[in-house]
C-alpha cells in the first residue's frame, strides 16, 4: 500500500460583535425573542435597501492587520445567488473578487494543538498560509420540527468575516491548533468571541488525500455541520481514513460535500460536484466600492500586542520559560491578571507570581471551569501574598494553605494569615535563645553536625521549629544553627 | 371646472389664498377617479376616507401642502399594500415602512393619494403587463397608456389626479407621459432616494414625478431630491429650486440633434412634430446643431442584458417564505419556490428572470454581463462628449404614438424597441424629460407626441427652464 499525503484547507467563519447588523441598524444580539431584532432591510421586504456599517469592515481589517494580510486600496460587494428560506433576499451580500483582506497566515502555537499531541508537533512554528478574508451577511437561524420548519430572523444579516486558508495544513492536529491559535488572535482583537460551541465561529474542511509522490492534489472533499474544535478533528481522521480506504480499494475520490454526523462518527455524502450551485455573483448595484486608506489608518494603531508575541516579551521581561510564558499568553484575560498582579509588587520577581498562577491559581481554576473574570483573588492579593512568602514571613506550606482559603472567601492574604498565626518569628534575638536551649541540651548531635551529618543540622532546625511551634523562619533558624555550631 | 383638472400650481396658490381647502380636492379628484376610472383604469386602489383624513391635516403652509399625489404601486406608503402589478405581492403584503419619497412627500405637506397600475414589476412599455387590471389611454381607450407607469400617465392626463409618482428605468416615466400627453420627467440616477421604491434594476430606477406642465414637475422634484443616508447610491449633492429659473429666455441655449434618433422607422407624425418643434426652439433663440450619439444602436441590447440580470437577483425574494403569494399546493421546499413563483409571476416578468439568470451563469458572465457593462460606458461617454458642444439634448421621446391594445403583445421584441430613445438616458444616469409636443391623428383620433429633453449631470433646473420655455412659448 502506498503512503498518502493529506492536505486540508480551512474556511472558517467568523461572527464580528459589532453593536448593530452588517447593512441595517438592527442590534447583532443573540438570545432575544424569534424575529424581534428585524427591520425592513434585514428581512429582505420589497424597496429595502442595505447600508454598510463601518464598524465590521473596521473589525475585518483588524483581522487583516493582525494576521499580516495585504489591504488593497479598493473593495466592493457582491450578489452571491442562491434560494433558501433562511436568506431573506435570496441572494448573499458578499464579497468575490475584491475581498477586504489578502494573504496574510495564522501561526500555530503550541499550546494551541489539542493536550495530546502538544509532545509531538510536526512542524514547529509553522504559519498556515491565508488565501482571504472577505466580509459577508450572516443569514437567519432555521430550526426543522416534524412537520415545519421555523426561522428566526434576528441573525439575519448580522457581519460574518470568512477567512479561507491555502491548502496548507497537513493533519487534524494542525486543523486543530489553526482554529485555536486563530480563536486567540480574534479574541485578542476583540474582534469575535470566536466560540465554535456557541456558533459564534464555524468551519468547512476541505480536504484531499494523493499517494505520495504525486505532485497534483486529490479531489476535494467538503466536511460539512462541524460544531466544535475536536468534531473538526474527528472527522478530518475519519474523512482521511476512509479516502485512503477508498483509494486502497481502487475507487475514485470524486469532488463533493459530505455532511459530519457527530453522534455516529461518520460523514455522509450531501452533494457532488455535479449539483453544485452556480452563485451567479455580480456587483451589488445597491452598494459603492469602498475606498480603504482612510479606515486602514483609523484602524492601525488599534493593532494589539498578539499573543506570541506578549509570549516573547513574558519570557523576556519576567525570566519565565517558553512554556510558562506560553500559557500566560494564551488568554488574553490571563495574561493581563498576570501583569497587573507583577504591577502591584515590584519588587517580587514576575516568575514567582507567575508560578503562583500556573501552578496554583490554573488548578483551581480549571477544576470549578472557572474564566480567569470569575477568579475569586485580585491580581493584587495573589501579588500580596507572594510577597509575603518571599520576604520570609510565612513558609511555603503555610502559604498554599492561606492561598486554599483566599480562593474560598476571597478573603485578603494578611487576614488569614493572622487568624491562622502563621505570622513567622524572623527576630534573630528570639530565635538565636531557642538556639543555644537546644544546641545546650543535645551535646552529641552538635558533635554529629561537626563531623559534617546534613541530617544532624535538619533535625535542629526542626526542633526550633517545633520549640517556636512552627513559627519561627527556618531559613534563619539553618543559617543561626550554622553559625553557632561553627564558632 | 373639477379641481382634479387644474395644475398644481394653481391649486396651491387657491389653497393659500382661502378659496379652497385640501379636502375640496380630495373631494374633485374622487369624483373624477369615481367617474372615469372604469373606463380608463389608471387606479388600482384609492381610499377617499383615509386621504379626506390626512388633507383635513394638511399643513396649507407647506410648500406641497394639501395636494394629493397618486402614488405608482411599486412605492411603498405604510399600512397599504404595495403589488408592483403582481399577482406575487397582491396578496400577504402590507408596507410596514414609508418611503423616502412618501416621507418628503408628507413633510412638504403633501397627500399621498391613490395607487397606481403598472406593467409587473415596471417591466414593459404598455401597462399590460399588468396582473391586475387594464389601463387605457384616456386620448383613445382602445390604445395603450404606454407604461410601465402607464397608471401614473393616464391619471395625470385623464384628469384623474393632480399629479403622480413614477418610476423610471428605461423610460416608464417618459414614454407614458409621452403616450398620454403629460410631463414626465426622470432626474439624475441617485437625485431621489430609491428606500422604498420596490427594486428593478437598481442602477438604473430612478422615482420622477408626473404631472400637466413643468412648472408642476419643478415644484414636485424640489420635495423629491436630496441625499439618504439609507440609499448609498444616493448623490450628496446641493438641490437647487428647480422653479427658480422658469420663464427665464433660452436664448443662445445650444440644443444638439442626435442624428441616431431621427432614423427611418420614426412614424411620419412624430417626424413632423419635432419640425416644428425644432422651428419653435429655433424661434426660442435656441442654437440648433447636429450630433452624433454613435454607440446609440447598443443600447437596447445593453439594456436587456443589465436589467435584467440585476432584475434577476431583485426579484429572488419574492419566494412567498416571509410575504406575498404563496402556492397552497406544495408538498417540499422545491415545489414551494417553483409554484409560488410560477403562479405568481407572470409571462414577461418569467422572461427577465430567466434571461438575468442566463446571462449572469457561469461560463456567460464574460460574454454578456461584462461586455454590456463596457458598452454602458461607450454609451455614457457619448453623452459627455456630444455635452462638451450643447447644453441640451433633443429627440422624440418614442418613435411613435400609442399602439392599440394587443398590439405588440406577442412580440416582445419589437415591444423592447419602443423605450429605443430613452434607454440610453438610464444606462448614462442622466436627467430627461419628456414634454408635449403636438399630436397625430389615428382612427380618428388625436394621440399625443411627446419630445424627451436630456440634460448633462445634475443639470435639471436648466432642462427644466427650457421645457417650460418650450412649454409657453
Amino acid at each position: 500500500m502506498p503512503k498518502y499525503i493529506l492536505t486540508i484547507g480551512l474556511e472558517v467563519h467568523a461572527q464580528l460583535n459589532t453593536r448593530s447588523k452588517m447593512f441595517c441598524a438592527c442590534p447583532a444580539e443573540y438570545g432575544e425573542e424569534p424575529n424581534t431584532l428585524t427591520c425592513p432591510t434585514c428581512l429582505g421586504l420589497p424597496g429595502a435597501l442595505p447600508v454598510l456599517n463601518e464598524g465590521a469592515i473596521e473589525r475585518t481589517i483588524l483581522t487583516g492587520l493582525m494576521l499580516g494580510c495585504s489591504i488593497p486600496p479598493v473593495v466592493k460587494w457582491d450578489r452571491k445567488n442562491y434560494f433558501y428560506p433562511d436568506m431573506p433576499k435570496n441572494y448573499q451580500i458578499s464579497q468575490f473578487d475584491l475581498p477586504l483582506c489578502l494573504g496574510g497566515g495564522v501561526p500555530l502555537y503550541e499550546l494551541a494543538y489539542p493536550k495530546d499531541a502538544q509532545k509531538s508537533i510536526a512542524n514547529p512554528g509553522k504559519v498556515v498560509k491565508l488565501t482571504r478574508i472577505h466580509l459577508e451577511e450572516d443569514v437567519a437561524k432555521s430550526t426543522h420540527h416534524e412537520k415545519f420548519t421555523t426561522i428566526d430572523f434576528n441573525r439575519a444579516g448580522t457581519p460574518l468575516m470568512e477567512i479561507v486558508s491555502e491548502p496548507d495544513i497537513d493533519s487534524a492536529e494542525e486543523a486543530f491548533a489553526y482554529l485555536s491559535s486563530l480563536r486567540q488572535i480574534l479574541i485578542y482583537g476583540g474582534v469575535s468571541d470566536a466560540d465554535m460551541e456557541k456558533g459564534n465561529m464555524r468551519c468547512d474542511v476541505n480536504i484531499s488525500v494523493r499517494p505520495e509522490g504525486q505532485t497534483e492534489l486529490g479531489a476535494k472533499v467538503e466536511l460539512k455541520n462541524l460544531n466544535s474544535m475536536s468534531a473538526v478533528r474527528r472527522s478530518i481522521k475519519y474523512e482521511t481514513e476512509r479516502q485512503i480506504d477508498c483509494l486502497n480499494r481502487g475507487e475514485k475520490i470524486i469532488q463533493s460535500t459530505r455532511r459530519w454526523d457527530d453522534d455516529l462518527g461518520e460523514t455522509t455524502l450531501m452533494r457532488t460536484k455535479e449539483d453544485a450551485h452556480d452563485y451567479r455573483y455580480f456587483p451589488d448595484p445597491d452598494l459603492l466600492p469602498v475606498r480603504t486608506a482612510e479606515i486602514l489608518e483609523r484602524v492601525r494603531p488599534q493593532v494589539p500586542e498578539l499573543p506570541h508575541e506578549k509570549r516573547d516579551r513574558f519570557e523576556r521581561d519576567y525570566a519565565v520559560s517558553a512554556y510558562d510564558a506560553s500559557v500566560l499568553s494564551s488568554d488574553k484575560a490571563l495574561a493581563a491578571w498576570f501583569e497587573t498582579a507583577t504591577a502591584a509588587q515590584p519588587t517580587v520577581p514576575g516568575k514567582k507570581i507567575a508560578n503562583w498562577v500556573i501552578n496554583d491559581l490554573l488548578g483551581l481554576m480549571n477544576e470549578g471551569s472557572l474564566s480567569i473574570a470569575d477568579c475569586p483573588i485580585t491580581p493584587a492579593a495573589l501579588a500580596d501574598l507572594v510577597a509575603t512568602v518571599e520576604s520570609g514571613k510565612i513558609s511555603n506550606n503555610q502559604a498554599k494553605e492561606v492561598f486554599a482559603e483566599m480562593f474560598k472567601s476571597g478573603r485578603p492574604a494578611a487576614e488569614i494569615i493572622k487568624e491562622k498565626g502563621f505570622e513567622q518569628v524572623s527576630d534573630t534575638g528570639a530565635l538565636e535563645a531557642m538556639v543555644e536551649e537546644i544546641l545546650a541540651a543535645n551535646p552529641d548531635k552538635v558533635a554529629e553536625v561537626q563531623a559534617g551529618n546534613d541530617k544532624a543540622m535538619n533535625w535542629f532546625t526542626g526542633q526550633v521549629m517545633k520549640l517556636s511551634k512552627g513559627k519561627a523562619n527556618p531559613k534563619l533558624v539553618t543559617e543561626i544553627v550554622k553559625a553557632k555550631v561553627a564558632g | 371646472m373639477s379641481l382634479a383638472t387644474a395644475s398644481l400650481t394653481s391649486l396651491r396658490q387657491r389653497l393659500t389664498s382661502g378659496e379652497i381647502s385640501a379636502t375640496d380636492i380630495i373631494k374633485d379628484v374622487t369624483t373624477q377617479i369615481d367617474n372615469r376610472n372604469g373606463d380608463i383604469g389608471a387606479y388600482l386602489r384609492w381610499d377617499p376616507e383615509l386621504a379626506l383624513a390626512e388633507a383635513a391635516k394638511a399643513d396649507i403652509s407647506l410648500p406641497l401642502g394639501g395636494i394629493p399625489i397618486a402614488i405608482k404601486d411599486n412605492i411603498n406608503v405604510t399600512g397599504q399594500s404595495c403589488t408592483c402589478g403582481s399577482r406575487i405581492l397582491a396578496e400577504n403584503y402590507t408596507a410596514p415602512y414609508d418611503a423616502t419619497v412618501i416621507q418628503k412627500l408628507r413633510a412638504a405637506g403633501a397627500v399621498p393619494y391613490g395607487r397606481l397600475n403598472m406593467d409587473e414589476f415596471a417591466m414593459g412599455s404598455s401597462t399590460e403587463n399588468s396582473a391586475l387590471g387594464i389601463t387605457r389611454n384616456p386620448h383613445d381607450l382602445n390604445r395603450i397608456p404606454g407604461g410601465s407607469s402607464g397608471g401614473s400617465a393616464a391619471a395625470v392626463a385623464g384628469d384623474l389626479a393632480v399629479a403622480a409618482l413614477g418610476s423610471d428605468t428605461g423610460g416608464s416615466i417618459r414614454q407614458p407621459a409621452a403616450l398620454c400627453g403629460c410631463v414626465g420627467l426622470k432626474p439624475t440616477y441617485g437625485r431621489v432616494s430609491r428606500f422604498g421604491l420596490v427594486a428593478f434594476a437598481s442602477s438604473l430606477d430612478q422615482i420622477g414625478p408626473l404631472t400637466q406642465t413643468v412648472a408642476d414637475s419643478a415644484l414636485l422634484l424640489n420635495h423629491l431630491c436630496g441625499v439618504d443616508p439609507r440609499d448609498s447610491t444616493s448623490l450628496d449633492e446641493e438641490v437647487p429650486d428647480f422653479t427658480a429659473n422658469l420663464g427665464q429666455d433660452i436664448k443662445g441655449l445650444r440644443i444638439g440633434l442626435p442624428k441616431e434618433y431621427f432614423i427611418d422607422g420614426i412614424h411620419p407624425g412624430v417626424r413632423a412634430a419635432m419640425e416644428t418643434a425644432i422651428k419653435k426652439w429655433q424661434a426660442l433663440g435656441a442654437e440648433i446643431t447636429d450630433i452624433s450619439l454613435p454607440h446609440t444602436d447598443m443600447g437596447v441590447a445593453t439594456y436587456y442584458i443589465l436589467a435584467p440580470a440585476e432584475a434577476s437577483a431583485n426579484l429572488a425574494r419574492f419566494d412567498g417564505v416571509r410575504y406575498g403569494y404563496r402556492s397552497s399546493t406544495a408538498t417540499n421546499l422545491m415545489e414551494h419556490y417553483l409554484q409560488s413563483r410560477g403562479e405568481g409571476f407572470g409571462p414577461e416578468v418569467k422572461r427577465r428572470i430567466l434571461l438575468g439568470t442566463y446571462v449572469l451563469s457561469s461560463g456567460y458572465y464574460d460574454a454578456y454581463y461584462i461586455k454590456a457593462q463596457k458598452a454602458r460606458t461607450l454609451i455614457r461617454r457619448d453623452f459627455e462628449e456630444a455635452f462638451q458642444k450643447v447644453d441640451l439634448i433633443v429627440s422624440p421621446t418614442t418613435p411613435g404614438p400609442a399602439h392599440k391594445m394587443g398590439e405588440l403583445k406577442d412580440n416582445p421584441l419589437q415591444a423592447y424597441l419602443e423605450d429605443v430613445f430613452t434607454i440610453p438616458v438610464n444606462l448614462a444616469g442622466l436627467p430627461g424629460i419628456s414634454i408635449p409636443c403636438g399630436t397625430v391623428t389615428e382612427d380618428g383620433k388625436q394621440l399625443p407626441i411627446g419630445m424627451q429633453i436630456i440634460a448633462p449631470h445634475l443639470q435639471e433646473a436648466r432642462m427644466l427652464q427650457a421645457a417650460h420655455a418650450f412649454e409657453v412659448g
